[in-house]
């Protein structure tokens, strides 16, 4: 579904890492690690087509990214869930609304009020579904962040530190979402430093285990 | 090119339809959107007296063409002794020209009026050397200038013939230019118009910039994003553009008559159906809105991705 060839990635002229390639197949389920700065975050923008890689090719569902428009970056986007460490809300939008986006700007919004009310539940959420994001605490945030990435049911979910600002018992109960939605068939890339998540997360689904240090993405074992 | 004014045509009716949630994804900006309806309103206002001076000035350019077109005048020098003679053959042969309907001689009383603005009241005209004047009015098709001059060398050696040619063109010229300068500050009120809203759609746009990134990130295309905005913009055009045109026909109305003041910025305003042409002014501005926002929108866009 998505898939990185070679690719390099510069900024301000230094590169920041090259010759990388990564497949995201369907019910994949793969783990970034790495220093602070290394290009976690860089790499998911790659995947999701927020950046363009200085060489190499990244494939979006078949499509070269860099000879995609950005409407049709926009359609592959749908079909991608992405959450970030900041979740990145609309404020002056009740929670209910903002888990809701995805479908408000695909044209769906009117069919899915019970998907909506389902997906509110199965992330906790229903009772804060009238509240401005403002209110909410950092899990209430993060859990929301994961509803509106899977509202659309994205075959690609991209997580970015979603466990970075809550405890244990939330970083568990978000895990649980991601292995959940990963056993429907979605692919899951999760960037993290938390590595007592993944090996709570192997414990539990097959998931490999990447490194990016020093420009390069290597496998590596759980004992990190 | 054809695909483009599609989609701007698509855009244009999404907009008259409106979409809510799309509206409702940008935070209101209570200010900024008062401003810009109070811009739009002022510019309105001054578009009103822009086309009202228009149409008046080319209203006072056909009058003055048309009834200095209709007469003429026939000055008379001669000595003393064959003014009168010639004076009399002067009327005759007006009266046998085609294309005259009327040839009359001044009388000294009239002709002292002509001269008072300049001389005073008590000017001796039958004592001073001073030309006969013969006033002659034209059919609807008029005379033949050339024709005329021609015979009266022959025949009235003292007379000239004035067709007021020499005041007309400077006067006509004059309104038309006045006319010009009305439809061209109209022009510069629509231009200013669309840099104002292009700056307010792109400080909007730039104090939004978070919003824009959310909603790229749920894959919400550029079309959409600039909807919101374009919609927010042009209903707060036409909206401040309807008030200011109505105050502005209401002041144009309000102006004194022209019949009883007499002078020429009395006669500023909208006659008949012309009055329905301020109309157009709101949805003009709405549609400069529309233009000015969905470009800045879309190159904002472009340049935030």
């Amino acid at each position: 579904m998505i898939e990185l060839r070679n690719v390099a990635y510069s900024y301000g002229g230094a590169e920041l890492f090259s010759d990388l390639s990564l497949v995201l197949g369907p019910g994949s389920f793969h783990f970034l690690t790495g220093p602070s700065g290394a290009g976690k975050t860089t790499l998911l923008k790659l995947c999701y087509g927020e950046l363009t890689a200085s060489s190499g090719e990244v494939l979006l569902f078949g499509a070269d990214a860099r000879a995609m428009d950005r409407d049709m970056v926009a359609l592959a986007r749908q079909r991608i869930g992405v959450v970030h460490q900041d979740c990145q809300f609309l404020d002056h939008l009740p929670l209910a609304e903002n888990v809701a986006l995805p479908l408000t700007v695909a044209g769906r919004k009117g069919d899915a009020a019970q998907d909506l009310a389902d997906l509110l539940g199965w992330v906790g959420l229903t009772a804060q579904a009238g509240q401005l994001p403002p209110q909410l605490s950092g899990g209430e945030r993060q859990r929301a962040a994961l509803a509106r990435a899977v509202i659309m049911s994205p075959d690609v979910i991209l997580a970015d530190e979603p466990t970075g600002n809550i405890d244990w018992e939330m970083s568990q109960r978000l895990l649980t979402l991601l292995i959940e939605l990963n056993r429907m068939g979605k692919a899951v890339l999760v960037a993290t430093h938390d590595l007592n998540l993944i090996r709570a997360a192997k414990a539990q689904v097959q998931a490999r285990v990447l490194r990016l240090r020093g420009g390069r993405l290597q496998s590596a074992g759980v004992d990190l | 090119m054809r695909v483009r004014a599609g989609n701007t045509l698509g855009m244009a009716l999404s907009l008259v339809a409106g979409d809510k949630q799309a509206d409702r994804a940008v935070p209101p900006t209570g200010f900024t959107a008062q401003l810009t309806v109070f811009a739009a309103g002022a510019m309105a206002f001054l578009a009103v007296f822009a086309l009202a001076l228009s149409l008046a000035t080319g209203r006072l350019a056909d009058r003055w063409a048309a009834e200095l077109a209709r007469t003429s005048t026939l000055r008379i020098s001669a000595p003393a002794d064959q003014m009168a003679a010639q004076t009399q053959a002067a009327l005759r042969l007006l009266q046998t020209t085609p294309g005259v309907a009327e040839a009359r001689a001044l009388t000294a009383d009239e002709q002292r009026d002509l001269l008072e603005p300049w001389f005073g009241p008590d000017l001796p005209v039958e004592t001073l050397p001073i030309p006969q004047l013969i006033e002659i009015v034209e059919t609807g098709e008029g005379y033949d200038a050339i024709g005329l001059r021609a015979r009266l060398q022959a025949e009235v050696p003292g007379a000239l013939l004035d067709d007021h040619t020499r005041w007309r063109e400077p006067l006509v010229a004059a309104a038309g230019r006045l006319r010009v300068l009305g439809w061209l500050a109209i022009g510069l009120i629509a231009a200013a118009t669309a840099a104002m809203i292009t700056l307010a759609a792109q400080a909007a746009l730039s104090a939004n910039a978070q919003v824009i990134r959310v909603l790229r990130l749920v894959g919400a295309r550029d079309v959409y994003i600039a909807r919101a905005f374009v919609r927010r913009f042009t209903l707060r055009a036409l909206s401040g553009a309807a008030v200011g045109t109505v105050a502005g026909m209401l002041a144009v109305l309000l102006l004194p008559d022209a019949d009883v003041a007499g002078g020429f910025l009395t006669g500023l305003g909208f006659s008949g159906w012309h009055w329905v042409l301020p109309l157009l002014i709101p949805p003009l501005a709405a549609l400069v809105a529309f233009a000015a926002t969905r470009a800045a929108a879309l190159r904002s866009l472009k340049e935030q991705s």
